[in-house]
């Protein structure tokens, strides 16, 4: 086990991927001699070489389009958006081109998008946001979201393996947030399964990303009162793992959904109805939302820590969700 | 914006010669073959077209109508392991590539037995087991796919080539420019052809660009740009086959401006009433298909014998086609979900 950062994780698998498979490579603005603007990439270039460390012009079509191109001869492509946001101006061949691809001619896309996202890093409006639901909306992504470096890892290592396109949702204010343990050598997180992260008896709490460490924070709190919260870490949000989200609230009779992403359109609306529809005999309350304001996210610290639900107002939440 | 801004028909410095000198190059049969793929998208795109009146063809239909020459002047100079991302005017592609007559129809009729297995209609397919990139309905969302198809053959070491057709309306669009861009900036193995046929549906060239030809914005992306008559085959072919071997000798792509125009409607569902009468009578009269025929008459190729026998075999292939794809089942609604996702 080594003490490795988020970021190393992601490194780290994509190296050993890398190394594993000389069909897969990486693609994106300034990954290559200058190692990315994250610095995931740094070294690569010296080891792979100029053909599978490509410092890309400045254009996420051409980028995502080329990545695309490349997975129909079999390549395995690592696109990396420098910004998650900036993934706006590759739209049409995400949802289009590579969504679709499979539906239409039974050939796999193994495409995987590197997305930095997601805010608590002085991003602003276009440097911050966590729009993972247009990608869960469409058929035919996958969307996979680690909050841990463990997954991180693993999650990236199956993304590469996996013949559909993957939306790989790496969350900058994790970067270097904390070292965790992170098993050595070869291995893939599935996607599509859920973990627990700590077992509760009082109510669910599904959430991802930064945020699931915030309710981790707040079950922490929580706990001190005696509310015995579980913690569900749902790491892949298409497809979801119905069957861990249904065990838990089936359990605990109670969810509160948490995630970063502004609240209307949210995956926490999608977590809510497949609730309702299917434990909804089990419900002993309503289910919460927690999710950050229908705003663009503010620049300013103070805006940006009043538009992102806070571990105090999820503790709240525990509070209010125990009490029915 | 005046109307008369510019010809019908931009001239260009940089126009090939006149292929007649250059076509006792070709050996007779692959002149007749490229004759046979001509009439045959046109045999197809014809009794598509009925079939569409009849009802019988669900959705919108569209036709290459005139831009025969085009797609296989420019698809004949491609080599069998070479790749091609075709758009919706380009059909004998598709079969001169390997899709059959009977799966365009079974396509056109959206059954099980056409490449997208009635998922997607009408042209709107490929096949990548057979080197053909799915066409989607965003123009030139396939140019920078296949920059990426080309990437993938240059990082291989493999001396393939990617043929990419689009139209006048797709160079107005970014995914056109990142695309093109990107191609020069890694010198990929890319053939860009460009179908100028004077109309984007209604829109006509002066709203899709002020330049005087659209060859010239080769220069802007350092690449090499040539305009030729898209209603001469043998004059497409010239040009697409220098590009492709200057694809495979690892020069980068090429530009190729073919200048043709749109004698139907965008699709069936278009009367286009927006284009001139004379224009259309002008370049009616110079339909490529007709011409090729003159051509090859004249050189001896095209006897009466020939002739019949070859107009025999299209009759023959659109028959039989049509036929297998008649018997081909329509998709099973239970399998509606199935194959979003490829399985491990």
């Amino acid at each position: 086990m080594a003490q490795l950062t988020y970021l190393e994780a992601i490194r780290e698998g994509l190296r050993a991927e890398m190394r594993r498979d000389p069909r897969v490579f990486v693609l994106g603005e300034d990954i290559g001699v200058y190692g990315g603007a994250f610095k995931i990439t740094e070294g690569f270039l010296d080891e792979f070489g100029p053909w599978r460390v490509i410092d890309a012009p400045l254009a996420e079509t051409a980028n995502v389009g080329a990545g695309i191109g490349a997975a129909v001869m079999g390549m395995r492509p690592v696109v990396e958006m420098q910004f998650a946001d900036f993934v706006t101006d590759a739209f049409t061949q995400v949802v289009n081109m590579a969504a679709k691809y499979h539906w239409r001619t039974r050939m796999p896309l193994p495409l995987v998008l590197r997305m930095p996202y997601g805010g608590d890093v002085k991003g602003g409006p276009f440097h911050s946001q966590c729009m993972e639901a247009w990608f869960a909306h469409t058929p035919g992504l996958k969307v996979v979201a680690p909050a841990f470096a463990e997954d991180a890892k693993g999650l990236l290592v199956a993304a590469i393996r996996d013949p559909n396109p993957v939306m790989y949702f790496e969350h900058k204010h994790l970067y270097r947030f904390r070292r965790e343990e992170v098993p050595d050598g070869e291995y893939a997180t599935p996607i599509g399964r859920a973990r627990l992260v700590r077992e509760g008896t009082a109510l669910s709490v599904i959430s991802y990303g930064w945020m699931l460490h915030k309710c981790l924070e707040a079950a922490g709190l929580a706990a001190a009162d005696g509310i015995a919260a579980e913690v569900l870490d749902l790491r892949t949000l298409a497809p979801l793992d119905r069957d861990a989200i249904l065990t838990s609230v089936r359990k605990t009779g109670k969810a509160l959904i948490v995630h970063e992403a502004s609240r209307t359109g949210g995956i926490g609306g999608e977590i809510a109805a497949l609730i309702a529809e299917e434990a909804f005999d089990s419900l002993d309350g309503p289910v919460i939302r927690l999710a950050s304001e229908d705003t663009p996210v503010p620049h300013n610290t103070g805006l940006e820590a009043a538009f992102q639900p806070t571990v105090a107002e999820i503790a709240d939440a525990m509070h209010r969700l125990a009490a029915y | 914006m005046p109307a008369d801004k510019r010809p019908a028909t931009v001239k260009s410095k940089r126009e090939s010669p006149r292929s007649e000198e250059r076509a006792g190059r070709l050996p007779a049969d692959r002149l007749l073959e490229m004759l046979y793929f001509m009439r045959l998208q046109r045999a197809v795109e014809d009794r598509g077209v009925k079939l569409y009146y009849q009802g019988r063809i669900p959705g919108a239909y569209f036709t290459g109508w005139g831009h025969e020459a085009i797609v296989v002047g420019a698809a004949a100079a491609l080599a069998p392991d070479d790749l091609l991302a075709p758009m919706h005017r380009d059909l004998a592609a598709y079969i001169m590539r390997g899709i059959t007559v009977g799966e365009v129809f079974a396509q056109f009729l959206d059954r099980e037995g056409g490449p997208t297995r009635g998922r997607d209609g009408n042209v709107h397919m490929g096949d990548p087991r057979r080197g053909i990139l799915p066409f989607i309905s965003h123009m030139a969302a396939s140019v920078p796919v296949a920059a990426g198809m080309a990437l993938a053959c240059r990082q291989r070491g493999e001396a393939r080539v990617v043929l990419t057709f689009f139209g006048d309306g797709a160079t107005s669009t970014g995914a056109w420019h990142e695309g093109v861009n990107f191609a020069a900036v890694f010198r990929l193995p890319v053939v860009l052809v460009l179908e100028n046929n004077q109309y984007a549906y209604s829109t006509p060239l002066d709203r899709q660009t002020a330049a005087q030809a659209f060859v010239d914005k080769a220069a802007g992306y350092g690449i090499p740009g040539v305009a030729v008559d898209g209603n001469d085959v043998l004059a497409v072919h010239e040009a697409a086959a220098a590009a492709v071997v200057r694809a495979r000798d690892g020069a980068g792509p090429t530009l190729i401006e073919c200048r043709t125009l749109r004698v139907r409607g965008h699709s069936e569902a278009d009367k286009f009433s927006y284009v001139p009468k004379a224009l259309l009578e002008e370049w009616a009269a110079r339909d490529p298909i007709v011409a090729f025929e003159e051509r090859l008459r004249a050189w001896g190729v095209l006897s009466a014998e020939i002739d019949e026998a070859m107009q025999f075999r299209v009759a023959q292939d659109v028959e039989d086609g049509l036929a297998w794809a008649e018997a081909s089942p329509e998709p099973d609604p239970a399998t509606v979900t199935h194959g979003v996702y490829a399985e491990e």
